[in-house]
């Protein structure tokens, strides 16, 4: 069962925006954050759930399997809905309770959550798109510029690209240990949850000395295979930019320039749509 | 011409500061021609792996001197050209690849010593080639077999074009199916003009190599080839290891009165003897 784990989310695909070079990719999914906090009014979001929605239709990538992405936070989200909805005074909706419900307290409770909804959905995205071993090589490449003071860029990523590769190894020994306690006895099933946490605590152990025993032999043969760091090393994939990535470039900028256009002349946008 | 030259190799390590040394490898010398295939067999603890590791400066002598190619191991400014000289696979297939994906792992070597990116490509695919590993070079790691991982850090090794390789027991944790991969491809690359040196406590793998250098207690005690050392079981019985399943069988049959010719090693010479 351990076997079959895919690593991070990603949606194998061979799609524009796969083939994306991933330092763009990455810049992107940063503005795109940004300009999401430069939406003021709904309309802005229309803008925003457009975008977002063109790139999901050309990556091919299932919607389904980008709202699974959003369980994980459901409960932040309601959280947050429920907060904004009961805690802002403003003129009063419903009374429950204590609590009243005001109008700008639900107008800013959905505004918050689609927000939330629309940031968790465009940086999923650049990570259902992105093979996690690109997205270290974009990491190690835009973080380069950032050596100069002192920013371990390749050693990030080389811990990265480590890490990644070693997940899938930990997994099964984890399975090997848990199997071997299993056949003496141990219990990892029943119980509370605090006693479950504290029976975990026998496979941790064992876990990080093995963790510790790999991390030497993979030094060892890194060194054996003439490592030493990122000084002078040559790459197998070079990132290139491409036609498609220029034509990216400028899908970025008018949207980054409707948003704030949106945002500066919000009124008249309004009253013109009025009429 | 010799390639690997082994001076009076001591070698000494502590358990901790306060311990005194421990001796490991005690006076050795072994010098190994290019090209050949030498196979270093011994117990648990004869210093084999110890050896190896200093063949290719991982550990460096504490007396004596190691020479790969000419190049000193001990001289610091010589370290890489050793180490790009003499490869190294090891016995974990687990711990010695470094990416998630074969042919990035593969141009991991390439990429260190800086060798330009096209060029890497085709020595990745060239080295693929020739372990049989070309088709699966997107897939990860742990999707391989043992047998499988082992072929990728093979070559991993040849990507960075090294004139020999030595071999840290690279089978001990394979099943037979995966053994007998590894040891095809080392075979190719012996024929291929590769340095071997094969690190082994298997017996049925080192009567495939020119010669066979015993080790007990850090020093050598038996060198020479498979047939002169195995022309007498009962020495290599006294270092408390097994003789190769054919050499046992002519032991057997020759003390039934049975005139069996000397110098059969193999299976295959058995086999040939047997039907002929």
């Amino acid at each position: 069962m351990i076997r079959d784990i895919t690593i991070g989310q990603y949606y194998p695909g061979e799609t524009w925006v796969h083939r994306l070079d991933p330092r763009l990719k990455i810049t992107v999914t940063l503005i795109f954050i940004v300009a999401l906090f430069f939406v003021r009014d709904f309309l802005g979001y229309v803008i925003a759930i457009a975008a977002l929605g063109g790139v999901i239709a050309i990556s091919r990538v299932p919607l389904g399997f980008i709202l699974r992405g959003l369980k994980a936070i459901f409960i932040i989200i309601v959280f947050t809905f429920a907060l904004n909805m009961f805690l802002t005074a403003g003129t009063p909706l419903i009374k429950i309770g204590f609590f009243t419900v005001t109008r700008e307290g639900l107008y800013g409770a959905v505004f918050m959550a689609l927000r939330l909804v629309l940031l968790i959905i465009g940086s999923s995205l650049l990570t259902l798109t992105t093979k996690p071993i690109k997205l270290t090589d974009g990491i190690e490449s835009l973080l380069g510029p950032l050596r100069v003071i002192g920013v371990p860029a390749h050693e990030l990523a080389m811990m990265m690209t480590i890490a990644l590769r070693f997940i899938p190894t930990l997994l099964e020994e984890t399975d090997k240990i848990m199997k071997a306690q299993m056949a003496r006895g141990a219990d990892f099933e029943s119980g509370s949850i605090l006693r479950r946490a504290k029976n975990l605590i026998p496979i941790l152990v064992p876990l990080f000395i093995s963790a510790f025993r790999i991390a030497q032999d993979l030094a060892m043969a890194m060194e054996a295979r003439c490592y030493r760091g990122g000084e002078g090393r040559t790459k197998l994939h070079v990132l290139k930019f491409e036609s498609r990535d220029a034509a990216a470039t400028l899908l970025t900028a008018l949207f980054v320039l409707l948003i704030l256009f949106e945002r500066v002349y919000s009124d008249e946008i309004r009253a013109f749509l009025a009429l | 011409m010799t390639i690997i030259k082994i001076e009076d190799l001591v070698f000494e390590y502590r358990r901790d500061d306060e311990s005194p040394p421990v001796k490991a490898i005690g006076g050795v010398n072994i010098d190994i021609e290019e090209g050949s295939f030498t196979a270093v067999i011994g117990r648990n603890g004869s210093g084999k792996s110890t050896l190896a590791k200093n063949i290719n400066a991982l550990l460096l002598p504490s007396g004596g001197a190691v020479y790969v190619d000419g190049f000193r191991t001990s001289d610091e400014g010589a370290l890489w050209e050793v180490r790009r000289r003499a490869g190294m696979v090891f016995q974990n297939p687990d711990n010695q690849i470094v990416s998630a994906i074969i042919e990035d792992d593969v141009a991991f070597g390439p990429e260190n010593i800086g060798v330009e990116s096209d060029e890497i490509r085709r020595r990745v695919t060239d080295a693929l080639r020739s372990v049989d590993m070309y088709e699966e070079r997107k897939k990860s790691p742990h999707m391989l077999s043992g047998g499988q991982k082992q072929r990728v850090a093979i070559a991993g090794v040849i990507a960075m074009r090294p004139k020999c390789i030595i071999f840290d027991e690279p089978t001990a944790m394979l099943d037979p199916g995966g053994r007998r991969e590894v040891m095809d491809i080392l075979l190719r690359l012996h024929r291929d003009g590769i340095t071997i040196v094969l690190i082994t406590h298997f017996m049925d793998e080192a009567v495939k190599a020119d010669r066979i250098v015993i080790m007990d207690e850090g020093e050598v005690v038996l060198d020479g080839s498979p047939a002169e050392i195995f022309s007498r079981p009962d020495r290599i019985r006294a270092l408390h290891l097994d003789v190769p399943l054919a050499v046992d069988l002519c032991d057997r049959l020759r003390r039934r009165g049975y005139d069996v010719p000397p110098g059969i090693v193999g299976i295959e010479e058995m086999v040939a003897y047997l039907c002929r």
